[in-house]
C-alpha cells in the first residue's frame, strides 16, 4: 500500500509540476480573448456567428477556403469550420441541411446548381475571380520532342507508345479523380480515338505522375486543370480538341469536344446570405486571381505550411484586397 | 482502415469438418479436373473473347441501377430520418462544445485541456487502475504536443456516442439471440451481411438518408460497431454453464430473474470483451466517415492524402492507432478489476471510495484554471507534428527514390505475367462462359455443397449488372490472395520454426495491421503509381499478417513428437517442412487463406481511389453523384457476394479435405493488436 501510495503521491506531483510548467509562461485569460472576440465582432458591425466553410478535396480549394477563413476568424470574430467534402452531390446536399454555409470554387454542377437555385436554397454568387480550365494535357518534354501530339488528330498515331499494364494494348488516357467534372471516356469513343481512361483516383496520384514522367521522359497524356500549383512546378501543354461550342457537352455521353473555360462560382445557402452574419458580405466580395490561388496552395505544397500559415502569409502580404473584400 | 472484425463464422470450420480423410480408391486427382476445366475454358475463350463482355464503362449505368437510384433517393429527408439526425446533432454538439470546439465568442471550449486531462485521468484510474490513468494522460497529452487536440476530441466524441448508442442497442439484441435460436439464425445472418458489405456503401446509404455531417458518420460507426457486441455478447450469455441454468431453474426462478441474477452476471467478462471490440471497431471507421464530413482525426489524414504528404497523414494515424490502445487496454483492465472486485478481491470499497473523493479535489481546480487561463484552455502551439511529418517524408522520398526502379520492374511482371492473362481469361471471356467455368471449377474445388451457394452468388452478380467489373475484382483478389498466401507461407513458416524470428517480426505485424490504410497509400501510391498493383499492394500490407500469424500459430501448433519422430527418420530440413508441419498444419493453411480473400475483399473499394477501377471505383463515383447511387450500390452487393462465393468454396473445400481434424485454430482478426 505504501508503495502505492508514494506512487500516486509521485504522479500528482509530476501532473501538477507538468501543468504549471506549461501554463505558468503564457499568462492571458479566457475573459480576456472572449472580451477581445466581442469588440473584434462589434467593430466589424455585428456578430458573424457560424461560417461553415465546405471544402472539396483539392489543394486550390483548400488555398480559397482558409484565406476566407483566416480573414472571418480574425476581422470578424466568426467561428469559422471547414466541412470536408466531395464536389457536386455531397456538397450541394450540405447547403441544403445547413450542415456547409458556403462552396468557394464551384467548377460546373449545373444540374445541381439550377436545381439548388430552384428550390430556393442556394443562391449563385458569381465569380471568385478564378476561371476555370480543364483540358487534356501532355508533360512538356513530350510536346518539345513531339510538336504534332498537341493536335488530337494525330493521337491516334502515337496510341502505341502510351500503352501500359493498365490500358489493356490501348494508349492510356490518366482521368483523375473519379468525383471530378470528367467525361474524358465519352470524348475519347466519339473521336474514335484508340485510348482506354484509366483512372488515377486523385489529385494526388494525378500530380505524381505528371511530375514522374516530366522527370522521367516517360509517355503521359491525362486530365488536368488550371488553377492548379503544380504548373509552377513542372511545365506541361494542352492538347487541342475540338473547340468547345456552348451545348456541345449537354449529352455527357455524346461530347465529341473540349472542356468548357469555366468562371468558377460561389455558392452560398440561401439561409446563410439571407442571415444577418457580418460574413455574408464578406463572401460576396471575396475574389482573387489563379495566380493568388496558385501561390498560397505553392505554400501548402511545396513549402509544407499549413493550410493556416499559408493563408496568414498571403492575407499579411495582401493587407489591401483583403480590406477590400470587408468593404 | 484497419479492422476489429472479421466477418463470417470462418471457426466453423473445425466444427463442420468431415472425419479424417479415408483411403479413397484411385480416383482422377482433384487437380487435374481444374486443368480440364480451365483447358476447356481458355478453348472456348480463344474463340469467343470479346464478345458478350457485359462491359459498362465507368459513366455509363443500366435501367436496373437507375430504378435502385431512383429506390434509394426516395428514403431522403424522410421524417423519422430527420428526427434522428436532429438529436445526434443535438447531443454531439452538445459534447464537441464541451471539450472539442470553441463556444464563440469564448477562444475555447467550456472545458479547457487541461481539465480534460485531469477528468480522463481521474476516469482512467477509478475504472481500472494508476497505470491505465498514466496511459491515458499520455495519449491525451500527445493529442496536444502533436497539435490535434480538437480533432482528437472530436474522435472521441463521435466514437463514444457510437458507442453508447451501439451498447443500448446491441445489448437488448444480444439477449435476444442468446435465449432464442431461432434469432440467433437470423441475427446472424443481418450480422454477417453488414460486416462484409464494405463500409463504403453503407456509408452512401446512409450518407442519402441522414445527409451530410456528424449523424452520418454516428449512424455509420454505429452500424459497423454493433455486430461484435451482439455476437460477442450473445455468445457469452448464451453460453453460461447449463449446470448453473439448471440450478436457477430447480430454484423455480423466472427467465427475467434468470438472466439478471445468473447469466449476464456470469457473462460479464465475455460482454465486456463485446464492448471492447465494439469500441475498437468504431475507431476503425474513424477515417472513413470524415468522407462524409464526420468531425474527428480521420479529417488531417484524408487531407494528407490530398496533398501527397505521407508525414503530415502518418502522425493523425498514429494518434488513431494510439487511442484505439489506450481503449483497448482500459477496457480490459476495467474488466479484469470488476472481476477481481466481484469475487470480493481488491482494497477496502470504502477507503476506495475516499481516494477517489480527494482525487477529485485537483480535477476540479484543473478544470476551474483551464476555464480562466488561455493556455490551460487552448493548448500550446508546437512543431513537433511538423518535424516528426518532415523526417518521415524525407524518410519515404529516400525509400522510394531507392526502390523506384526494382518497384517497377516487379509491378510490370505481376501485372504483364499474371493479371493481364487471368484478367483477360475472367473478364474478356462472354459472360455466361466465366459463369460456367467458374461454377465448375466451384465444384470441382469445393464439392457437392459448394454447387448452390456458388450458383446463387454467380447468378446475383449477373443480375446485378456490373458482370465485368466483378470479374476485375475477382481477378485481383486472386492474385492479391496469391502473393498474401506466398508471404504467409515463407514467413508463418520461418516464424513458426523460430522463437526468436517470431519476436522479431509480430510488431512489424501488428503495425501493419493497425495503421490505417490511408497512411501507406501515399509511399505505395508513389512507388507503383495509379495503378491496380498499386491496389493489390495495399491490400496485401493489410492482408498479409493475419495470414503469417495464423500460419505461424498453426506451424507452432504441430506436437514436438512427430516433428521429432520425422527428425528421427533422417528427413531434411526441407522434407520437415513440406512433409509434416505443412500438411498437418492444414487446417491453419486454410483458415488463413480464407481470412486473405475476405480481408483482401474488404480493400477493395479503397482500391478503387488508388487506380483500380472496377467496383471500387463505382462506389467512390457514386458516392459524388448521387444519381450513381443505384451502381455504387449494386457494386457493394457484388463485393458482397463474391465474398460470399469464395468464402463458401473455400469452407466446402476445407471441409472435404478434413482440414479441420488438425488441431483447432485460434481467432485471427478477433483482436486489433494484441
Amino acid at each position: 500500500m505504501r508503495i502505492l501510495n508514494r506512487r500516486r503521491a509521485s504522479l500528482v506531483a509530476v501532473t501538477a509540476s507538468a501543468v504549471l510548467a506549461l501554463t505558468a509562461c503564457g499568462g492571458g485569460t479566457v475573459e480576456k480573448e472572449t472580451k477581445t472576440n466581442e469588440s473584434k465582432a462589434a467593430a466589424a458591425g455585428g456578430e458573424c456567428g457560424d461560417l461553415k466553410i465546405i471544402v472539396n478535396p483539392w489543394v486550390g480549394y483548400t488555398a480559397d477556403a482558409y484565406v476566407v477563413g483566416a480573414v472571418a476568424t480574425d476581422k470578424l470574430g466568426c467561428n469559422v469550420t471547414y466541412v470536408d467534402l466531395k464536389e457536386g452531390g455531397p456538397s450541394y446536399q450540405a447547403l441544403k441541411s445547413g450542415d456547409g454555409d458556403v462552396i468557394l470554387e464551384e467548377w460546373s454542377h449545373a444540374a445541381e446548381l439550377k436545381t439548388a437555385v430552384d428550390d430556393g436554397y442556394a443562391v449563385d454568387l458569381g465569380s471568385p475571380g478564378n476561371v476555370g480550365i480543364i483540358g487534356w494535357y501532355v508533360p512538356d518534354w513530350l510536346a518539345q520532342e513531339h510538336p504534332d501530339i498537341l493536335d488530337w488528330e494525330n493521337l491516334n498515331k502515337y496510341a502505341a507508345d502510351f500503352k501500359t499494364s493498365e490500358s489493356g494494348g490501348q494508349g492510356q488516357f490518366l482521368g483523375s479523380d473519379p468525383t471530378y467534372t470528367q467525361y474524358d471516356e465519352a470524348i475519347v469513343k466519339n473521336l474514335g480515338l484508340d485510348y482506354r481512361v484509366v483512372f488515377s483516383g486523385g489529385e494526388t496520384a494525378t500530380v505524381a505522375a505528371f511530375k514522374k514522367a516530366q522527370e522521367n521522359k516517360e509517355w503521359l497524356i491525362g486530365y488536368f486543370w488550371e488553377p492548379q500549383y503544380i504548373h509552377a512546378e513542372v511545365p506541361m501543354d494542352r492538347v487541342k480538341l475540338p473547340e468547345y461550342k456552348p451545348g456541345c457537352d449537354a449529352d455527357k455521353a455524346k461530347v465529341a469536344c473540349d472542356y468548357a473555360e469555366t468562371q468558377l462560382k460561389k455558392v452560398a445557402a440561401t439561409k446563410f446570405m439571407e442571415s444577418a452574419s457580418t460574413a455574408a458580405d464578406l463572401i460576396k466580395n471575396f475574389t482573387w486571381t489563379n495566380d493568388d490561388q496558385n501561390l498560397v496552395a505553392k505554400y501548402i505544397t511545396a513549402d509544407k505550411m499549413t493550410p493556416e500559415e499559408a493563408a496568414a502569409k498571403w492575407i499579411a502580404d495582401n493587407p489591401d484586397e483583403v480590406e477590400a473584400w470587408l468593404g | 482502415m484497419s479492422t476489429a472484425t472479421v466477418p463470417t463464422g470462418v471457426d466453423r470450420v473445425e466444427r463442420d469438418a468431415a472425419p479424417p480423410p479415408r483411403r479413397e480408391q484411385r480416383r482422377v486427382p482433384r487437380w487435374v479436373w481444374v486443368l480440364v476445366v480451365l483447358a476447356g475454358w481458355l478453348a472456348i475463350w480463344s474463340l469467343t473473347k470479346g464478345t458478350h463482355t457485359q462491359y459498362l464503362s465507368g459513366s455509363d449505368q443500366t435501367d436496373f441501377h437507375a430504378r435502385l437510384s431512383d429506390r434509394v433517393s426516395g428514403y431522403s429527408s424522410n421524417p423519422v430520418a430527420t428526427a434522428i439526425a436532429d438529436f445526434i446533432n443535438v447531443v454531439v454538439g452538445f459534447l464537441r462544445e464541451l471539450i472539442a470546439i470553441p463556444t464563440r465568442p469564448r477562444p475555447a471550449p467550456t472545458i479547457g485541456w487541461l481539465g480534460v486531462v485531469a477528468i480522463a485521468t481521474w476516469i482512467g484510474y477509478a475504472i481500472a487502475s494508476w497505470r491505465i490513468a498514466l496511459l491515458v494522460a499520455a495519449t491525451f497529452l500527445s493529442y496536444g504536443l502533436f497539435g490535434y487536440w480538437e480533432d482528437a476530441m472530436d474522435l472521441l466524441v463521435v466514437t463514444l456516442v457510437s458507442v453508447a448508442f451501439a451498447v443500448v442497442i446491441g445489448f437488448p439484441l444480444a439477449v435476444w439471440l442468446a435465449l432464442s435460436s431461432w434469432a440467433a439464425r437470423w441475427v446472424t445472418l443481418v450480422l454477417d451481411l453488414l460486416q462484409t458489405m464494405p463500409t463504403f456503401v453503407y456509408l452512401m446509404f446512409v450518407l442519402v438518408v441522414f445527409g451530410i455531417g456528424a449523424p452520418t458518420a454516428v449512424v455509420c460507426t454505429l452500424a459497423y460497431a454493433l455486430p461484435p457486441i451482439i455476437r460477442i455478447a450473445g455468445f457469452g450469455i448464451r453460453d453460461v454453464s447449463p449446470a448453473a441454468i439448471e440450478a436457477t431453474n430447480s430454484l423455480g426462478a423466472t427467465m427475467m430473474q434468470r438472466l439478471r441474477k445468473v447469466q449476464i452476471p456470469m457473462a460479464r467478462r465475455t460482454i465486456i470483451v463485446g464492448l471492447n471490440q465494439t469500441i475498437l471497431a468504431a475507431l476503425s471507421m474513424a477515417i472513413i466517415a470524415s468522407y462524409v464530413a464526420g468531425p474527428g482525426l480521420g479529417k488531417p489524414v484524408i487531407a494528407a492524402l490530398t496533398e501527397s504528404d505521407f508525414g503530415a497523414g502518418l502522425v493523425p494515424g498514429l494518434l488513431i492507432v494510439a487511442t484505439g490502445i489506450m481503449l483497448d487496454r482500459m477496457t480490459t483492465a476495467a474488466s479484469e478489476r470488476s472481476e477481481r472486485v466481484a469475487r470480493g478481491g481488491g482494497e477496502d470499497p470504502r477507503r476506495r471510495r475516499l481516494v477517489l473523493g480527494v482525487l477529485l479535489v485537483p480535477v476540479a481546480v484543473a478544470v476551474w484554471y483551464s476555464r480562466y487561463a488561455i493556455d490551460a484552455a487552448l493548448f500550446p502551439e508546437t512543431s513537433w507534428a511538423r518535424s516528426v511529418a518532415d523526417w518521415a517524408n524525407s524518410w519515404m522520398e529516400s525509400f522510394t527514390s531507392a526502390a523506384d526502379t526494382a518497384a517497377g520492374s516487379f509491378s510490370d511482371a505481376i501485372s504483364y505475367g499474371l493479371l493481364n492473362p487471368l484478367q483477360s481469361l475472367l473478364a474478356d471471356s462472354p459472360w455466361w462462359l466465366s459463369f460456367l467455368g467458374l461454377l465448375l471449377l466451384g465444384v470441382v474445388i469445393g464439392g457437392r455443397r459448394a454447387v448452390v451457394p456458388t450458383l446463387l452468388c454467380l447468378a446475383g452478380l449477373y443480375l446485378l449488372d456490373l458482370w465485368h467489373d466483378s470479374m476485375i475484382v475477382l481477378n485481383m483478389t486472386l492474385v492479391a490472395t496469391l502473393l498474401v498466401m506466398v508471404l504467409a507461407l515463407v514467413f508463418g513458416v520461418w516464424m513458426g520454426r523460430s522463437r526468436t524470428v517470431d519476436v522479431v517480426i509480430r510488431p512489424t505485424l501488428d503495425a501493419g495491421q493497425t495503421i490505417p490504410a490511408f497512411v501507406y497509400l501515399i509511399p505505395v501510391l508513389a512507388l507503383f503509381g495509379s495503378t491496380r498493383f498499386t491496389a493489390i499492394v495495399a491490400a496485401v500490407v493489410y492482408a498479409a499478417p493475419a495470414a503469417i500469424k495464423l500460419v505461424a500459430d498453426g506451424i507452432r501448433g504441430v506436437p514436438d513428437v512427430v516433428v521429432e519422430a520425422g527428425r528421427s527418420t533422417g528427413s531434411t530440413k526441407w522434407q520437415e517442412i513440406t512433409k509434416v508441419q505443412l500438411p498437418m498444419a492444414r487446417g491453419s493453411l486454410v483458415l488463413a487463406t480464407n481470412q486473405g480473400i475476405l480481408y483482401v475483399l474488404s480493400m477493395v473499394v479503397i482500391g478503387g481511389l488508388v487506380g483500380a477501377q472496377a467496383l471500387g471505383y463505382d462506389v467512390i463515383y457514386a458516392l459524388a453523384h448521387t444519381d450513381y447511387a443505384g451502381k455504387g450500390l449494386a457494386a457493394g452487393l457484388s463485393i458482397v457476394l463474391l465474398g460470399i462465393m469464395l468464402d463458401r468454396v473455400m469452407r466446402s473445400a476445407a471441409a472435404r479435405a478434413g482440414a479441420g481434424a488438425v488441431q483447432r485454430q485460434p481467432r485471427a482478426g478477433g483482436r486489433w493488436w494484441h
